[in-house]
């Protein structure tokens, strides 16, 4: 891969010696380059520009398309409240664009081209403007084509107004990434060609995946656990590969705050520190009643803030695991920098299973009889201490025109939306499968944790330390089918991927709706909704975890409630970046209310009968 | 027989119906999402809302493969074959190329040489409707109209079958299944079977009706990359019946076995 011309010019001008190290931003850069606090970008004008650099990683030259010539980009360090102006200049020959993760901006300012703006052409400077409305850890990414898998992302960080309710006497923000030395297109290309080509973590002789058993029947692998795997990444931590070992320093007894955001492209991680118990304080940017477990997964565009209070004088692995353990990214958190924590050994690459099929043997049983189906998923689901909203009968699907009112659940939670909107599922050569027993999967920590000797953290453990400020029921249920065929590597919402969208989803100004999420696909996806926030229906109470981003695991049935507050249209997708390039994106159109309220072509239900629960 | 008129007239309709239902395209009417337009513009917004929703899915792409490349050594002779295929197009319409032919390296001549041009469309989960033109081209030059399945069959077998209608009215029926064993995680052991039949006597073509040919056959490939994967097997080929008779009345053998050395790359 190296030749002699590649290292020259990136030596060049820099000294062989820091030739990597330079092209890190200054936070990012190891403490063994004498780096151990935060230096970033601050203020309230910031001049980002967006080009293509070279960077070595692990040894290996490669060229990335980024900002302001860093990989990852700088951090960008606000204060709540604070205007910014953000002028983000396009050097490069195709279109651009910035998108600011998780922060609630005005539509027109949320960077997505064809949604929310044009795009940023080339050679054109364009000026974000908005109030920082918002405090904690978040990040920044393009919008445009692949260009995130080049290293076009970098993070946020917000300081609160007020004191920080989290206690700490350092900090590291580490960004996650997944990069890879082949062109993009080239990837997603040949995952159009052969969605397996990628994996090399079949399942071989000792458990044929063909000969025998439901998976043989269905086409479908136990071994499907990424589309792009550690044969074509490299996993990264700041732009650091195990190899290049990104350094943190510490003193014993210190609180070190570790924010964590997954940039990568396609790569949901296992986060743990061996031998370091972690405290979570705080997911997606917002503080959470702090729990302490050993490892957790993080989808990409997830966050998670944890401290950590290294005991010992010894260097501490923080190890971030891709999540089908075909490889990973090890960080060095020690107390002089310089120092290399031993790497541990991958474990056994999971499996999945007949439930994250959307059935297992229990069920099988019961297959035949929907009543046994739908008591079986209600007891389930009030058990996890989620609204018991069984609503999966075929008779309950309507278009939007017929929402229909649903049977109050006799086990009684709180929650019972008046209205079920369900499109019905464009079957045909890109639906290759649709869960017949969808639940919530909010106790499982994810895929290969299940079994692993220590605690793991949960979707059903989040609770908002803020007490949540909007306690109404929803008016109405969104329901939205997660799809796919993955042997034709097709990608969508309900069986039709975005470029077949006629119509966006519809949302209006001052509802609360409820929007559930149902998997149909054998993989876990991040799902993101740009500019409100999810609040986790996950048996919170009023302190519902409140999130940009949830994953929704295979076969997973997993409700959040939203406020519709800001008007406009609002990108909504699969964070995964092929299965976003391939279809698994719509919008989210958040009317405004008087268009609402004066009976607009697509609101064809009474308004004020929205907020009522009333039953048929 | 069918007369050579009519196959050539279903051949042109094949061929125009399948030009018509690739590139129709519906006209969208109202914008899907447009709240942006009164901010930036309506051209700028309309221009970029159609980049991203192309982008969303409506990619096109190729491959190119030779899933076999191959040398078959027998008692009598040595040959070259090759069998290989390519396609353009969406997830849906694609424009599918097949070809396939051997050559006697004694001889140092083509023996057998056809091309297909298709239009395939995906009609299931797992399986492409195709149909289009075959050409042959060795031994000598005849036309067909091709009508045939591709996908994935249960249990991961890659199936193939088409029938052919040739300008001289001859219907021929041609399958192929083959499955990749992993051994491990690059060596793969594929099983590779494919049946002809003809529904009638062809003696110019060597060919009685009934089954006429049968290839059984097992292939272990090194996946060096999963694109480029070298192998070796061993191939039962057997004629039968009339097929059989004509060829051994040529002097032909009706059954064989052949050990191969070849190559499986996809790009």
């Amino acid at each position: 891969m190296i030749n002699r011309r590649n290292l020259l010019q990136t030596a060049l001008g820099t000294g062989a010696a820091f030739g990597a190290a330079s092209l890190l931003p200054t936070w990012a850069r190891s403490a063994s380059d004498g780096n151990h606090g935060l230096p970033s970008l601050t203020g309230n004008r910031f001049d980002l520009n967006i080009g293509q650099f070279p960077v070595r990683i692990g040894g290996n030259a490669g060229m990335a398309t980024g900002i302001n010539g860093t990989l990852p980009g700088p951090l960008l360090r606000f204060r709540e409240g604070d205007d910014v102006t953000l002028n983000v200049t396009n050097s490069l020959e195709e279109d651009t664009s910035i998108h600011w993760h998780g922060l609630l901006v005005p539509f027109h300012m949320d960077g997505v081209p064809g949604v929310s703006f044009p795009g940023i052409h080339p050679g054109e400077t364009f000026k974000y403007q908005f109030k920082v409305p918002q405090n904690g850890t978040y990040w920044y990414h393009s919008h445009s084509g692949l260009q995130e898998q080049l290293g076009h992302y970098g993070p946020i960080v917000i300081d609160p107004k007020e004191a920080d309710p989290v206690q700490y006497d350092r900090e590291y923000v580490l960004v996650l990434g997944d990069w890879s030395f082949t062109d993009p297109h080239r990837i997603f290309a040949k995952l159009k060609k052969n969605a397996e080509s990628l994996n090399f973590n079949q399942p071989t002789l000792s458990e044929p995946k063909g000969l025998g058993g439901m998976w043989g029947q269905m086409r479908m692998s136990p071994r499907d656990l990424a589309d792009v795997t550690g044969a074509s990444y490299t996993y990264v931590i700041n732009g650091h590969s195990t190899e290049d070992n990104f350094n943190m320093v510490f003193r014993p007894g210190e609180k070190v705050r570790l924010r964590i955001v997954n940039a990568g492209a396609m790569t949901l991680f296992n986060i743990r520190l061996p031998g370091l118990p972690m405290t979570v304080v705080q997911a997606d940017g917002l503080n959470i009643q702090p729990v302490e477990t050993d490892e957790f997964q993080i989808g990409v565009a997830e966050t998670y803030d944890v401290i950590v209070e290294p005991p010992e004088e010894r260097a501490y692995a923080f190890v971030a695991e891709s999540i089908d353990r075909s490889g990973q990214a090890v960080a060095t958190l020690a107390p002089r920098p310089g120092m290399r924590a031993a790497e541990p050994e991958m474990r056994p690459v999971p499996m999945l299973t007949m439930r994250d099929m959307g059935m297992d043997h229990s069920m099988m049983d019961g297959m035949s009889d929907m009543n046994h189906e739908s008591e079986d998923m209600t007891d389930r689901m009030n058990m996890d201490g989620a609204a018991g909203d069984d609503m999966k009968g075929h008779d309950m699907k309507g278009h939007d025109m017929s929402g229909m009112a649903m049977k109050p659940d006799p086990n009684g939670p709180s929650v019972q939306p008046a209205k079920v909107i369900e499109a019905d599922i464009k079957r045909g050569p890109g639906v290759a499968n649709v869960a017949a027993m969808p639940m919530s999967r909010l106790d499982d920590p994810g895929i290969g944790l299940d079994d692993v000797p220590h605690r793991t953290l949960t979707y059903s453990q989040l609770r908002a330390l803020d007490m949540n400020e909007d306690h109404r029921t929803p008016g109405r249920e969104v329901v939205v089918h997660l799809t796919s065929n993955m042997e034709r590597y097709m990608w969508s919402f309900d069986g039709v991927k975005f470029s077949e969208v006629t119509e966006s989803i519809k949302f209006y100004e001052g509802e609360r709706v409820r929007l559930t999420l149902i998997n149909d696909t054998m993989m876990p996806h991040p799902i993101h909704l740009h500019g409100m926030f999810f609040d986790l229906v996950n048996g919170g109470g009023h302190h519902m975890p409140r999130k940009h981003t949830v994953i929704v695991k295979p076969a997973d049935k997993v409700s959040v409630d939203i406020s519709a507050e800001h008007v406009g249209d609002w990108a909504f997708h699969c964070h995964l970046l092929y299965h976003m390039h391939a279809g698994m994106m719509q919008v989210v159109s958040v009317i405004p209310d008087r268009k609402a309220s004066t009976g607009n072509r697509s609101m064809p239900m009474d308004h004020g009968s929205m907020k009522h629960g009333e039953d048929s | 027989m069918l007369p050579r008129a009519t196959i050539t007239a279903l051949i042109a309709l094949l061929c125009s119906a399948s030009i018509t239902a690739a590139f129709a395209q519906e006209a969208p009417q109202s914008p899907p999402w447009d709240q942006a337009d009164s901010i930036y513009g309506e051209d700028a917004m309309a221009d970029a809302r159609k980049d991203v929703q192309a982008e969303g899915g409506a990619q096109t792409g190729y491959m190119i493969m030779a899933d076999r490349l191959e040398v078959q050594f027998t008692d009598d002779e040595d040959t070259l074959l090759w069998d290989g295929q390519g396609w353009y197009g969406g997830d849906i319409n694609k424009l599918w190329i097949k070809t396939e032919g051997d050559v006697s390296l004694d001889a140092d001549e083509i023996e057998e040489a056809e091309v297909q041009a298709l239009w395939s469309r995906a009609i299931t989960r797992y399986f492409d409707l195709q149909a289009g033109l075959r050409q042959d081209l060795e031994p000598e030059g005849r036309t067909h109209a091709v009508l045939g399945v591709q996908g994935l069959a249960p249990y991961w077998f890659e199936v193939d079958g088409a029938a052919f209608l040739s300008t001289d009215g001859d219907l021929t029926v041609r399958g192929e299944a083959e499955y990749d064993l992993h051994l491990t995680q690059r060596l793969v052991l594929q099983p590779r079977v494919e049946v002809e039949f003809s529904a009638q006597d062809v003696p110019e073509r060597e060919l009685g009706s009934g089954l006429t040919g049968l290839d059984a056959g097992v292939r272990l490939r090194y996946d060096i990359r999963r694109e480029f994967g070298p192998y070796i097997g061993v191939e039962w080929q057997s004629a039968f019946g009339e097929t059989r008779d004509i060829i051994e009345a040529a002097g032909g053998e009706g059954d064989e076995v052949v050990f191969l050395i070849g190559l499986r790359t996809w790009y």
